[in-house]
């Protein structure tokens, strides 16, 4: 096998069903919505005495965390628990790799010991793509954040915030603020809103932080907070990563503030009742101010919350895909002997 | 085969179902039906007895014993229980009962949500040939089916019912 099935094609098996979640590029708005519906049920599950359903039991889900992380992966943890599957969380530094062993050597180790699920993130963008397609073909890989290139659960858990608090895409015009050039969230949003089909999508930042192609996924650019921000339904900041202050991109993280940092009078420009959100971890005073990322317009800590369901759903979607065999669906309640 | 009338099996379970209330003294029962049909025929048997607690709605398919091989049912609802599970007496309800698997999964899923003091079941049709030792309290009506037909209920306006084949 080699890596010339792009990820958007080989996340899919022959029914065009997900038994992989590597991107949300190119994914139809059918599959979208369909991770959103599923994710809208598992909700539930939340207010259960018992939260967990029995779905994915006898499952061995792994953690792959060659980055650090944990938000991301402390969800999918609790996710890949409320389905009931076994969880094993790899610590990778402090693993055999810093032993000398390779990671193909790790991979195929754990995929001997029966596993089902690899969930991966790695600083490498196309690595969750490459064990897919060259390591470990049958184990379901989930990707939850590959270098500059995707973080598909996140955009995911973002879209689901969306419809849950502005309802149809159609309508709705979105604003991607801060550094785009370096944020694999906002490449995986602009993908996931054009799948969903919504109204306008606008990225806002210093020309130093927004990738040429911008134009191309669809989305209008702009350079100015005032302008960009003008009747927009849905406010999305990005964590401005310190570690680029102290590249050329950037004059000084004061200068970005008073530019891009996201203040109450910033916000005025959009709509009344936009909805503020961002990934996580916020820098406060920063990208952000504290007035705002805990005011009413904020759905920060909802996005966490929501973020459970969203792994849930996506989860055991890909393990129904994994599994060869095609629902048919038959009498009362689609169900054969109900 | 003639089907009977939805509307006359709902009349008759629901004075079957009030009776076996009355004499097992229970008087402040919940209603939980199963998505899809099990949740119309709740609905019209909870209109009838006028009960006061909200109407609960599962969906099972998380807690189905066929996932590996078929894979996640498409379509999933929401389950909604508006009230405390625990210590409560609870009527669950559902369109059809062939397996039983259906309701082996239900009453899982309904234990996840507390621990009902009592589970009354009851089913539209009962179509023989169970696989688990399940029965129902309350059924409108008996079926005796060939193994390729199958019963449906359509709704959820003017609920009747067809038989249909399978290959």
């Amino acid at each position: 096998m080699s890596l010339t099935i792009p990820p958007h094609k080989l996340q899919l098996n022959e029914h065009g069903q997900l038994k992989h979640f590597l991107t949300t590029e190119n994914l139809s708005t059918e599959i979208l919505t369909e991770i959103l519906d599923t994710a809208e049920s598992f909700s539930s599950v939340g207010q259960q005495a018992v939260k967990k359903v029995p779905l994915l039991r006898g499952k061995t889900v792994v953690n792959l965390f060659f980055e650090a992380s944990t938000r991301t992966r402390t969800t999918f943890e609790l996710a890949a628990k409320r389905l009931s599957a076994d969880v094993l969380n790899i610590n990778i530094s402090a693993s055999a790799t810093s032993k000398g062993e390779s990671l193909m050597d790790m991979l195929w180790n754990l995929e001997a010991m029966d596993s089902d699920m690899f969930i991966v993130r790695h600083q490498d963008s196309g690595a969750p793509h490459f064990i897919a397609s060259q390591v470990c073909p049958h184990v379901a890989i989930i990707n939850a954040g590959d270098g500059r290139h995707a973080h598909p659960t996140q955009a995911m858990l973002d879209m689901y915030t969306i419809r849950k608090h502005k309802g149809d895409f159609r309508n709705l015009k979105v604003a991607i603020i801060g550094d785009i050039t370096h944020s694999r969230v906002a490449r995986s949003q602009v993908h996931a809103l054009n799948g969903l089909q919504v109204g306008e999508v606008r990225v806002i930042g210093p020309k130093t932080l927004i990738p040429h192609d911008m134009e191309h996924l669809g989305a209008k650019v702009f350079y100015n907070m005032e302008q960009g921000l003008k009747d927009v339904d849905v406010v999305i900041m990005l964590r401005l990563q310190k570690e680029r202050m102290n590249s050329a991109l950037l004059p000084s993280e004061h200068e970005f503030y008073r530019l891009y940092g996201l203040t109450t009078e910033k916000l005025a420009f959009a709509k009344p009742d936009a909805i503020v959100m961002h990934p996580g971890p916020i820098n406060r005073g920063v990208e952000i101010e504290t007035a705002v990322a805990d005011g009413p317009q904020s759905v920060i800590l909802k996005q966490v919350n929501y973020g459970i369901s969203v792994r849930m759903a996506v989860l055991s979607m890909a393990m129904s895909g994994q599994s060869t065999e095609i629902t048919t669906s038959e009498s009362i309640n689609g169900e054969h002997g109900a | 085969m003639t089907l009977p009338t939805v509307d006359s099996l709902i009349n008759n379970m629901s004075s079957d179902l009030q009776n076996l209330l009355d004499q097992r003294a229970i008087n402040q029962p919940a209603m939980v039906g199963i998505h899809t049909g099990g949740a119309w025929v709740a609905k019209a048997l909870h209109q009838q007895l006028a009960l006061d607690q909200a109407l609960g709605l599962l969906d099972i398919t998380f807690y189905r014993d066929d996932f590996t091989q078929k894979g996640l049912h498409p379509s999933v609802k929401t389950s909604d229980l508006p009230f405390a599970t625990d210590g409560q007496h609870i009527i669950l309800v559902d369109d059809a009962i062939s397996s039983g698997r259906t309701i082996r999964a239900a009453l899982n899923e309904l234990f996840d949500y507390g621990r009902p003091a009592s589970v009354i079941l009851v089913t539209l049709i009962d179509v023989l040939g169970r696989d688990l030792p399940i029965q129902p309290d309350i059924i409108g009506e008996q079926l005796d089916l060939a193994p390729q037909q199958r019963v449906k209920l359509n709704g959820p306006d003017n609920m009747h019912l067809t038989i249909t084949h399978v290959n």
